[in-house]
């Protein structure tokens, strides 16, 4: 579970995140949503415990991510926007050290490493160094990284961007997979994903939380049944009041 | 502990899977080798000792220390790599120490591959072997100095080449913080007091004493204290400027 209370971040004069707060239950699928800049980014970096908040809190499965880090760490599994990695190693080199780092052994970090290799079709690349992969392939090893330790909660900012329709298939196919009792939790652009794949959607404009629902009651509140035409309506209202 | 080694790990073998490693270490070599021989004059001094190899590796790591340690976090930052590696079960303060040492270690690595002029001066007289070593534990605190001192300034921006000019100035200033050059820019506005203490900062007489075999305890307490300050601060710069 998911505790996120009264969130705020501001740099300088500029507020990111203004005061929000919702928690997640294990089996929901979270997207979201929201402008470029409407402070997605910045929500799940301090979720991860990579940006401090500038007040609030975060707790992640009983753990509090300032103070009780490494433990909240240990739960969850992130891919950052851009899915960046270390291009000099070989994605074998790069899943071991993640490996490492998670602590995983013997005969459960071989099982893992195979598995999520096998998932995500890295066997073709494995000793390729990742700077030298396609896109789509380097998305993968950005997500193999964040599922290595069969992590309890699923973070993934904009997991799908820059993936042709086919690998963003895959990855939604993946997620679904993961679901039952994990947290997932997606930023995207993309409205259609949501429909797709998210249990729940929040909405989020200026650092504010606009809407919170299921994908299928927010379409119920267009006329023209267009997920578009909702985010549109929600969002631009925020900014003109 | 554990996991300053995993970092440890994967910085040293990032080095050698990269030309980096190899350029600098021929580098080094050659570059050590020359001045000892021909600017040095190891062999018209007459002198069984490695002095004029020990001589110029202040002025060696002065720019080649910061080409090492340029790449530590600017380019973390710049790959975005950088939210990856704090977002894992790691401290900052281990990431810190365990890109530092890599660094370190590579250097060290470097610094014994230099044992053939050890291996030549014994060969041809009759040299004092614990002054040779004392002055190559001088010689690798200083790389430690320099490269925390590199490292800190690595984090505070995403451009390398930026990094590298402001730790060769920085470098610059602490080597030679006991002369003229550097003093008289602190005289003219600065109490005594903080003058004496920056012209004791400098790494040069440091070196030098340790290089000339005396290993004083307060040198080797300087050197040290040096490293934990700029990483200290390598941990302040990262908190502040990750964000960006």
């Amino acid at each position: 579970m998911i505790e996120i209370e009264q969130l705020t971040k501001r740099f300088g004069l500029f507020t990111a995140v203004d005061g929000i707060s919702f928690d997640v239950e294990p089996g929901q699928v979270l997207g979201f949503l929201g402008p470029n800049g409407a402070g997605k980014s910045t929500t799940m970096k301090m979720i991860t415990g990579f940006l401090a908040p500038t007040s609030g809190q975060v707790r992640v499965c009983g753990h509090k991510v300032e103070g009780d880090a490494r433990d909240a760490k240990r739960v969850m599994g992130y891919l950052p926007e851009g899915a960046p990695s270390y291009g000099e190693m070989t994605v074998a080199q790069f899943l071991s050290f993640i490996a490492d780092v998670r602590l995983l052994k013997g005969a459960e970090r071989k099982q893992r490493t195979h598995a999520v290799v096998e998932q995500l079709n890295l066997q073709a690349v494995i000793n390729q160094p990742v700077e030298t992969l396609s896109k789509g392939f380097k998305r993968r090893v950005g997500m193999a990284q964040a599922i290595l330790h069969d992590p309890q909660v699923l973070i993934m900012d904009e997991p799908t961007d820059g993936l042709d329709p086919n690998q963003k298939h895959e990855v939604r196919e993946l997620i679904k997979g993961m679901a039952q009792d994990k947290i997932v939790i997606i930023s995207t652009h993309i409205l259609e994903e949501v429909d797709a794949v998210c249990s729940r959607a929040i909405i989020i404009a200026r650092g504010r939380i606009v809407a919170d629902e299921t994908p299928q009651s927010l379409l119920a509140r267009s006329p023209s049944g267009k997920l578009d035409d909702v985010f549109r309506e929600i969002t631009c209202a925020e900014v003109r009041s | 502990m554990k996991n300053i080694a995993i970092i440890l790990r994967r910085e040293l073998s990032a080095y050698f899977a990269t030309p980096v490693a190899y350029v600098f270490i021929v580098i080094f070599l050659v570059l050590s080798g020359a001045l000892t021989f021909h600017l040095g004059g190891f062999y018209e001094r007459g002198q069984a000792d490695l002095a004029p190899f020990f001589n110029f590796h202040p002025w060696l790591y002065l720019f080649l220390v910061p080409a090492i340690s340029m790449r530590l976090w600017a380019e973390e930052r710049k790959s975005g790599n950088i939210e990856l590696l704090l977002t894992l079960p790691i401290t900052m303060a281990e990431a810190v120490v365990g890109k530092f040492l890599a660094a370190w270690l590579f250097t060290g690595i470097a610094l014994a591959l230099t044992f053939p002029l050890w291996i030549s001066v014994n060969y041809l007289g009759d040299p004092d072997n614990g002054v040779i070593l004392a002055a190559y534990i001088g010689s690798l605190l200083m790389a430690g100095g320099f490269l925390a001192i590199g490292a800190c300034i690595s984090a505070t921006t995403k451009n390398q080449v930026i990094a590298f000019i402001i730790s060769v100035v920085i470098c610059f200033a602490f080597l030679l913080s006991g002369f003229s050059i550097v003093l008289d820019f602190f005289r003219a506005w600065a109490p005594q007091m903080v003058v004496d203490a920056i012209a004791s900062l400098s790494f040069l007489t440091h070196f030098s004493s340790i290089s000339k075999g005396v290993i004083d305890l307060r040198d080797i307490i300087y050197f040290i204290s040096l490293i934990a300050f700029w990483l200290y601060a390598n941990t302040v710069v990262i908190e502040l400027k990750k964000a960006s």
